[in-house]
Order: C-alpha cells, then sequence, then structure tokens
C-alpha cells in the first residue's frame, strides 16, 4: 500500500566545505533501500498529474510502480518508452516546475522526489547491464541527418532511430553531447554519465561523427541529397555581452568561455590538460539564470577568495532554479540582487580591478510579467574584482544560418518555423535553442522528441507520394 | 589515407613545418581566408590554423606551422603518417574575392602562410597583385617562391637586412607608393604590431587596409566570445565575424594585450610540470 507519510528520501549531498574542493557530483543520489522508501510514497494515481507536466510525459506513477515490484529493467524501460536519456533527465531537470510541482503529495507531504527516483533507475539499471535500449522498429530504409549532439538532436535521434530511420549525427566539437558537455558542470552532471546515455544511443544504430561542420563544409543542401530529412539542434551558441565599457579587459569571460575551459577542455587540471583558465581571487558574475549559477559555483571551486553574482532584479525574478541559487549560497556564492553592471573598471595593465554599478528597484511588470528593475539615480558603487564573467544570455549560433542563405531566419536570429515546426527548406527541421534562442535542456529535449514524431509524418506522406 | 593523417610534411625552418593533411570535406568546401582547429591528444588543446592550400581531388589540406608553445610543438614534432585527433573546418568568413585593382598583399613571419591564399585567390579574380613579404631574417622567410608565382611584384623585408632590404615591411609600402604604384586595397597578416602599424600606413595613404586577426580561441565556432575583437567600437568574434576585417579602425592594442593573456601559462606548460606547481583540488 502506498504510503505518503514517509519521510521524504532527499538523498546524500556533499557538504558545502568539501565539495567546493572538487568538482565531483554534489547530490549523491538515493540508494536503493532509500529509492524503494520514497518509491512506496506514490499513490499511483489514476490521472497522473506528474506525467501530464512532465514536458516528455514520462510514465511517472508506472516506473515508480515496477520498481517497487523491484523490477528495474521494466522501470527503466518504461521511462525510455518516452525519454532516452533518463540519467540525464534525472540530473539537469528542473522537476520542481514539472513533475514534482504537480505531485498532489506536494501541498501536505512534500511531493515524491520524482527525479531523484528516474536518476536511481537509470543508473542502477546500467550499472546492473539491465538498461536495455528499445528495439528500433524494422528498417524503413529512410535516411536522416541530425545536426549537433546537444539534448535535442540527441532525443530526436534516437527517437527517429526507434522508429526504424537510418539515422546520423554530426557533431561541429569534438566530443559530444552539446551544452551537456561543454555547458554543465561535472558537479551537476557528473561526466561518465553524457558517455554513456551517448553509448545507449549508439546500440540503437544512430551513428556518431564528430569534429565535422554541418553548414560550411557539408551544406544541408548537400545533405538532402543524401538524406530524406535533416533536423538542425546546433544550440544557442554565441555569448551576448553586457555591452558596457571595459568588456574586452584582461579577466572579462563570457560565461561560455569560462564553462567550456572548464568543463570541455578540463582546465582546472591545468597543466596536465593542455587548455588554462584565469580566475582571480575576487570574481563577479552577471546574470540570474542556470549559466550564471554553473559559471558561479565553477568559480567557487577554484579557490577564490570571493564570488559574487551580480543581478539586476531580485531573487525571486531568479530565471535559475531555486535549487542552483540555494546550492551557489551554500558554496559562498555572495549575491547582489538588485544591482546594474555599468562599467568594467581597468587597472594600468588592462586587467578588470572593479566593477561600477549602480543601485535598481523594481518597477512595472514587462511584457512577460517579470518586474523592471529601474536604475536609481547617483547610486553608483564599486565592487573591487580581478574577474568577471558575463552570463546574461544566449543568440542562436550563427554557422548554419550563415552558410545556408535561403533558411529563413526570425528578427531573433533563431531558424523560423511553421506551426509543423519545419523550416523554409522542405524536409528541414529544427528545434531546441537554435528555434527558442536560449531555453533549458528539457524543452531542448522536447522540441527533439516532438520534431522526431514531425519527421515520421513528413516521411510517410512522402512515401505515400512516392507510391 | 585516413581522415586527419598527415600525407606529408616538410620543415621550412627550424620551427616552421608544412602539413598536407587527408582532410576530404574541407578540401573540397575552403575557401581563401577561413581556418581550420587542430587538436592532438585526448586532453589536447584546440588551435586554430589558417588554410593555406587545398586540393579538393585529392582530399587534402596543406597548413604551416610555427613551434611557439606547447601545442604547436607537439604538432611540429609529428610524422609522416601520423594522425590528428581534430581537424575541423572550414571555419570563419572568407575573404571576399573580388576586382579591387592594384592588391597589396602584406606577410609578416609566419603570416606569409596565411596571405599566400588571399594573394592567389585575388591573382585569379584579375588584380594587380603586389607582395611585400617580412622576416626576421633570411632563415625565417618562407614560401617566397609560391609566393612570386602568384605576384606581379615582390618586394622582400628583412629586420637584419640577410635578405632583401632591410627595414620593416611598412617602409616598403612607402617606397612602392613613392615609386608610383596605386594601390587599392591591402591584405595584412603578421604580428600584431606590423598589422597595426602597416593598417595605419595604409590609412594615411588613401589604401583600404584588411587585417586578419589571430585572438586566442576556443572552440572557434562562435560559441564561446573568447575571440572578442574591437573593430569600429564594436564587439565582434573573429571566428565567425572575421579573422579578416576592414583595418581602418581596429583596436590592436586592445588584441595584442589578450593575445598575451596565457603568457604564464604557455610558458608553464611549455616547462612541463613545474615542481612548485600546487594543485588546488588535490590530484597530487
Amino acid at each position: 500500500m502506498p504510503n505518503p507519510s514517509l519521510p521524504r528520501q532527499h538523498g546524500k549531498r556533499q557538504d558545502p566545505r568539501e565539495r567546493t574542493k572538487n568538482f565531483d557530483e554534489v547530490a549523491q543520489g538515493l540508494g536503493k533501500e532509500e529509492a524503494l522508501l520514497e518509491a512506496q510514497r506514490c499513490l499511483n494515481c489514476k490521472n497522473p498529474k506528474c506525467e501530464a507536466a512532465c514536458p516528455v510525459n514520462v510514465k511517472i506513477p508506472e516506473f515508480i510502480a515496477l520498481l517497487l515490484k523491484d523490477d528495474l529493467k521494466g522501470a527503466a524501460s518504461k521511462i525510455m518508452e518516452t525519454s532516452l536519456l533518463p540519467a540525464i533527465c534525472g540530473r539537469v531537470c528542473p522537476q520542481e516546475n514539472h513533475c514534482q510541482g504537480a505531485c498532489v503529495l506536494k501541498e501536505k507531504f512534500g511531493p515524491v522526489s520524482i527525479g531523484l527516483l528516474e536518476r536511481y533507475t537509470a543508473d542502477a539499471a546500467r550499472g546492473a547491464g539491465l538498461l536495455a535500449p528499445p528495439k528500433p522498429a524494422a528498417e524503413t530504409g529512410l535516411k536522416i541527418a541530425c545536426i549537433g549532439s546537444g539534448p535535442s538532436s540527441l532525443s530526436c535521434a534516437a527517437e527517429l532511430r526507434r522508429a526504424g530511420h537510418t539515422v546520423v549525427i554530426f557533431e561541429a566539437l569534438h566530443d559530444f553531447g552539446g551544452v551537456l558537455r561543454y555547458g554543465i558542470p561535472s558537479f551537476r552532471l557528473p561526466r561518465a554519465v553524457i558517455p554513456a546515455e551517448v553509448q545507449t544511443v549508439k546500440e540503437m544504430g544512430v551513428k556518431f561523427i564528430n569534429d565535422t561542420l554541418a553548414g560550411p563544409s557539408l551544406s544541408i543542401e548537400e545533405l538532402l541529397k543524401e538524406y530524406d530529412a535533416v533536423y538542425i539542434g546546433s544550440g544557442a551558441g554565441l555569448p551576448t555581452m553586457a555591452d558596457i565599457p571595459g568588456e574586452n579587459a584582461l579577466g572579462v569571460y563570457s560565461a561560455n568561455e569560462f564553462l567550456t575551459r572548464i568543463n570541455l577542455m578540463e582546465a582546472y587540471n591545468f597543466p596536465h590538460t593542455a587548455t588554462p583558465v584565469r580566475a582571480g581571487k575576487d570574481i563577479i558574475v552577471l546574470g540570474g539564470g542556470n549559466s550564471a549559477m554553473d559559471a558561479a559555483r565553477c568559480a567557487a571551486r577554484l579557490g577564490p577568495q570571493s564570488v559574487r553574482v551580480v543581478y539586476r532584479r531580485s531573487r525571486d525574478e531568479m530565471p535559475a532554479r531555486a535549487e542552483e541559487v540555494e546550492n551557489a549560497m551554500e558554496e559562498g556564492v555572495v549575491f547582489d540582487f538588485l544591482t546594474m553592471q555599468k562599467e568594467i573598471m581597468t587597472d594600468e595593465n588592462g586587467r578588470v580591478k572593479g566593477l561600477k554599478c549602480l543601485k535598481a528597484r523594481l518597477g512595472e511588470p514587462d511584457e512577460k510579467g517579470r518586474r523592471k528593475p529601474v536604475i536609481v539615480e547617483g547610486s553608483d558603487f564599486i565592487i573591487p574584482a580581478d574577474t568577471v564573467i558575463v552570463a546574461i544570455g544566449q543568440k542562436p549560433n550563427p554557422v548554419i544560418p550563415r552558410s545556408t542563405p535561403v533558411l529563413k531566419m526570425t528578427a531573433h536570429g533563431t531558424i523560423a518555423q511553421d506551426e509543423n515546426g519545419a523550416t523554409s527548406i522542405p524536409g528541414v527541421f529544427c528545434g531546441g535553442d537554435i528555434a527558442r534562442g536560449g531555453a533549458t535542456v528539457l524543452l531542448a529535449m522536447k522540441d527533439g522528441i516532438t520534431a522526431a514524431h514531425r519527421i515520421n509524418k513528413y516521411l510517410h506522406g512522402k512515401i505515400k507520394d512516392i507510391k | 589515407m585516413t581522415k586527419n593523417e598527415i600525407i606529408n610534411k616538410t620543415d621550412l625552418s627550424a620551427s616552421i613545418s608544412e602539413f598536407e593533411i587527408y582532410a576530404p570535406l574541407i578540401a573540397r568546401s575552403a575557401k581563401a581566408g577561413q581556418f581550420i582547429i587542430l587538436r592532438l591528444g585526448e586532453k589536447g588543446e584546440r588551435v586554430p590554423v589558417t588554410l593555406v592550400d587545398w586540393d579538393a581531388d585529392k582530399g587534402t589540406i596543406a597548413v604551416i606551422i610555427q613551434a611557439v608553445g606547447k601545442s604547436t610543438a607537439d604538432f611540429n614534432a609529428m610524422k609522416k603518417g601520423d594522425k590528428f585527433d581534430t581537424v575541423a573546418g572550414p571555419l570563419g568568413a572568407p575573404v571576399e574575392i573580388k576586382k579591387y585593382g592594384v592588391a597589396a598583399v602584406v606577410g609578416g613571419g609566419v603570416g606569409i602562410a596565411e596571405v599566400y591564399p588571399i594573394a592567389r585567390a585575388l591573382k585569379q579574380a584579375g588584380n594587380r597583385v603586389i607582395s611585400v613579404l617580412g622576416a626576421r631574417s633570411k632563415d625565417l622567410l618562407i614560401l617566397e617562391e609560391r609566393m612570386a608565382r602568384m605576384s606581379d611584384a615582390f618586394v622582400i623585408t628583412t629586420d637584419d637586412g640577410s635578405h632583401g632590404l632591410k627595414g620593416m615591411v611598412t617602409d616598403a609600402v612607402k617606397s612602392l607608393v613613392r615609386q608610383g604604384e596605386k594601390i587599392d586595397a591591402g591584405f595584412i597578416i603578421g604580428p600584431v604590431p606590423m598589422m597595426k602599424f602597416t593598417a595605419k600606413l595604409m590609412k594615411e595613404l588613401g589604401i583600404k587596409p584588411y587585417a586578419s586577426l589571430n585572438p586566442i580561441m576556443l572552440d572557434g565556432t562562435g560559441m564561446c566570445g573568447c575571440c572578442r575583437v574591437i573593430v569600429d567600437g564594436k564587439v565582434r568574434f573573429a571566428c565567425v565575424d572575421g579573422p579578416m576585417f576592414e583595418a581602418s579602425n581596429i583596436d590592436f592594442d586592445n588584441l595584442m594585450l589578450r593575445t598575451g593573456e596565457y603568457k604564464q601559462e604557455e610558458k608553464l606548460a611549455l616547462e612541463g610540470l613545474s615542481k612548485d606547481h600546487k594543485c588546488k583540488i588535490g590530484l597530487h
């Protein structure tokens, strides 16, 4: 019998004082016993609100029920009916906004720790050799090229392969995973998890090609000669800078550069690795999103005296996950809310020596309903610093659009789509941040899966036309 | 031949080598002014290198590398038959090749290798091509014959006077103009101070200057923003907006500053693991 009043399991976490000395995973997940206790809390609702709230509609009560029957293999397979990247989803999905936010136990007992259960199921099943990728449908003989190997392209490729198509992924970098690899730090998503999930998709039969620039070296037009459809999931890799004086000083990084040096190139091991990073003693991160939290928390692990986040609104308006803000605070990151950057001050060597800021107060809500910051005139003050990391947003990567002039773009630099997710080139679809302009891993995955269904539909239409 | 394999390697000087690499996808799409990323070893650095030549039929590309740091020294220690782990490209915007009229191509040091494909493309587009090549001394001068073949006029300068005129490329440009050459556009690639002063001179002489910038890069695909340069007062990304920019108003001092950011680390990497290096995260 379900027992929602059992104590909610949160899993062990690395102590904040210890974890700033390493890049190991902070949340350590659930053991078997804890997972089974937590699973007992699920009411197995007839009309599960959690499932409806999940962007990829994971069959949550069903996998939890299988877990309770000690059927690890069945539970993992159940998750993989709708999401082929369970170990990643279980870690980086903002469950509080989706499944756990909708759980009926939320108010009275606290929601079932669905994310931790998903993660446990994926890790334990994989560890025991029970995580079997779904068997693809009969071969269709149709070929699809997926550009990028981030969450959207990876999800799209896996779904298309499940439907029996031949799928090839083209990645521009040397390693697979896209933003999961270069953007998300190992203390949130351990490096071993990404290749493990990629391996599952490979075992389904998806072919992975790295170091290849679709667009410049393999045009979309050429791809369409060899493939029946193309999915562009090339992401939002183009940092937005703050457009303030001093932005090209020594010691100023975009969050992407800082995170890429650390996450992809493992600069924290320099000179054992070849790429260095120069984080100073007093580090300021501009912005209030998840990248800002990732950058601040990476910075906190490089032995600084201080890490401060400068954000122009208040804590309530922060786009970052609440959990990540708490993690950062626990790790000693200080937040300067209602503070606007005005100028990066430099010393005689061209290096950052401080950030000139202005105080702000909250004004009227903007078109998205978030209250706009209003500058308090004459409130200038300086925060001393030797490093500034700009984490205020992303624009879509321009490499494919610029090499594909016929591809219709929006005014925001994203690829234009019709209501079916199709681009202006027949047979070419897109999703994730190249279509959204900077969103979350989960929305990117959702786009990839949705696009796979649309591509299926498109290809079936095409087959009918031929017949 | 397998992908990323070194088909041929020629030493052009003690520290400069030319590589022919099998990379068919890049070979058939490369254009003058573009670059590739090379990487060697699992934890290797991503190093941007300008494309010097390419042969779509053979599927090969050519690059010229000067050993200036750990990674480039490792590259130059490779032999025929060895393979790079990453050969990715072509990256960057191609140089606009059209009929400018009289085009001066100015190469300094290993920049001569980078200016060579531009000289060739300009020549093919019907320009009168005047080449000005500068090096510290005779034994560091590369591609002399190949550049001569692409040039209608040809001047060499060396700092020590061991070959050609003793002096700087700017001296050569001045004397060419004095001799009556009406130059319409200049394409400058070399060390930052050389590009700065050549661009300044050309602007004064009424020649439209273009310079190919070489900031530190990481991914080379627009993703990281490490290669920020200031052109006409605006921040641009050299990897996707350049590397060649109209050079009347480039902040070369800022470029110089930013390219020097990791000098200490470069030294540390070259010297190997220093004894007094203290690992902050307790690896050893």
